[in-house]
Parts: structure tokens; C-alpha cells; sequence
């Protein structure tokens, strides 16, 4: 799979019930909210700050977003490989990590 | 060198002048003008904490912080796409923040990441060199009806930062030689 070659940050959790990646940005303050939420729920989860990473990835990151259908915002959240949430949605995080 | 303290006067002092507020939440503000100071570093002006920019002006020039966006996503939804700025009763705490959908159109944001895969990115200091090379911006000339503000851009403004008409009080302005 493509996305195995992007460069992400492991961030450990005692939860690690689901996959969890999280496109951000490192400027976004809804960005630094969900990683906090995430961290505040002991939820393991993988990160890429997409301003900062190589323009390869950067293309990568845009293809699966929008081969999931998502939308080029930030932050958008990949569950389980399969549900995708655009936003600090706490609600909809909630409920797809059954948190 | 921009300071924290330069930005949130910037912010302040705009927002009392268009007639918004900002946002009530003092942690999550912090955050923002962090993220506003760390892009004007970056790149040289402030663009929004909360989208991908090029790092040129030109294609960034909508998501210059405030942005294009703001008046109609502050009337609309309460708040800014990042909630910077919002509106008074979300100010007032009647009603609560919450994210909202983007207003920026898509191909806009896409320029961010095709950029990267068509030419690797390369800074450039003159403005009009970096329009030179993006043939697929159409820049033109608007004018205000209104007021007569005159404008070098791809679209008129939402709303005309002078006399705060609506986009539809825009036209746009041709030059002809007369013989």
C-alpha cells in the first residue's frame, strides 16, 4: 500500500482497539484539539502533519483523501481503513472509537 | 520579526473594524496566532493556521488571513473556517462553535498538492514572476459599483473590503484603447 511508505508519528496508546491515522496540519488549532482528545482517551493513533511532510507525501496524503471521499481538510481522521471524518467532529469520533 | 502580540493586535484591530469578534476560547486563540505567526515566518504572510497553502502568494492570496472567506462564513455559520473570528452571539456564548464546512472551492485547495508533483516549489520574491508562471490563474479587473474600489484578482471579493458591498456589485473592469 502506498500510504506504508509515508512518513506518520506513532503516538502510543493504551486503546488500540482501532486504527487511527490523522491527517493535520501543525499550524490548525482544530488539528491540536483532536490530537488532544485522542491523547485525553489513551487512544493509540498515527499522525502526519501534512505541511510539513515531503511533497511526495504530501501528494499521497491528498490521493487517499480523496479516494476515500474525503475532502482536502484538515483534520481528517481514517478509522479502521474505512470510515473517514472530516473535522473535529467529537461526536462522530466518539462513536466510531465507541469512546 | 512578527511577535505574538503583532498578530493579536492585527486580529484585534480588524475585527473591530469589520464588525466581528474574536474568538472567546483565549487557549484556543493562542493557538491560532501561533500558527498565524508560525506561516508568516514560513512564508511570508500570514496564511490561515488551518489550510494548506503553496507558499506562494498568489495562489495563497485568498487564504490570507482574514480571508476571502470570512464575512460570508462569520454571516452564515457564527464563525471563520478556523474560528478565528466569529460572530457576537457566538461571542456572547449563545451559541457554541463548532467546525464548518469549507468554503474555499476545491480546485483551489488542490493547487496545494498538484504544485508539488508538477514543479517543486520555488521561492520567488518577485509577485509578478509568480503569476508569470501559473498560467491557469486568470487574474482581472474588478471594480466595485458602489464605491469604485478597484481590484487585481481571479474572482471580485465576497464582499468589497471598502464600502462592504456584496460580490454581486462587482463587475468587471475592460481596458479598451480608443482611436
Amino acid at each position: 500500500m502506498m500510504r506504508e511508505k509515508m512518513e506518520s508519528v506513532k503516538v502510543p496508546g493504551k486503546n488500540t482497539r482501532h486504527k487511527v491515522l490523522l491527517y493535520a496540519l501543525s499550524t490548525c488549532a482544530w488539528c491540536k484539539l483532536t490530537k488532544q482528545f485522542l491523547r485525553d482517551n489513551n487512544i493509540e493513533y498515527e499522525f502526519v502533519d501534512v505541511d510539513l511532510c515531503s511533497e511526495k507525501d504530501r501528494e499521497r496524503v491528498r490521493r487517499d483523501i480523496l479516494n476515500r471521499g474525503g475532502d482536502l481538510s484538515y483534520p481528517t481522521i481514517i478509522i479502521d481503513d474505512k470510515t473517514l471524518i472530516t473535522g473535529f467532529r467529537k461526536d462522530k469520533i466518539r462513536e466510531a472509537l465507541k469512546v | 520579526m512578527i511577535t505574538l502580540e503583532k498578530v493579536r493586535q492585527r486580529a484585534e484591530s480588524d475585527a473591530k473594524t469589520n464588525g466581528c469578534y474574536l474568538n472567546p476560547d483565549q487557549d484556543f486563540l493562542k493557538d491560532l496566532f501561533e500558527g498565524l505567526k508560525r506561516n508568516e515566518e514560513r512564508y511570508g504572510y500570514p496564511s490561515c493556521p488551518c489550510r494548506l497553502a503553496t507558499g506562494r502568494f498568489e495562489l495563497d492570496r485568498d487564504i490570507i488571513c482574514p480571508c476571502d472567506y470570512r464575512d460570508p462564513d462569520v454571516a452564515e455559520y457564527g464563525c471563520c473556517y478556523c474560528a478565528l473570528y466569529v460572530r457576537k452571539d457566538v461571542f456572547e456564548g449563545k451559541t457554541p462553535i463548532q467546525p464548518i464546512p469549507e468554503r474555499r472551492p476545491a480546485e483551489k485547495q488542490e493547487r496545494a498538492y498538484a504544485l508539488a508533483v508538477e514543479s517543486p516549489l520555488k521561492k520567488t520574491s518577485e509577485t509578478a514572476e509568480v503569476a508569470k508562471e501559473s498560467p491557469k490563474i486568470k487574474m482581472k479587473m474588478w471594480y466595485c459599483k458602489q464605491c469604485g474600489y478597484v481590484c487585481f484578482r481571479e474572482e471580485p471579493p465576497y464582499i468589497c473590503p471598502i464600502c462592504k458591498a456584496k460580490r454581486e456589485m462587482f463587475a468587471e473592469l475592460t481596458m479598451s484603447t480608443v482611436s
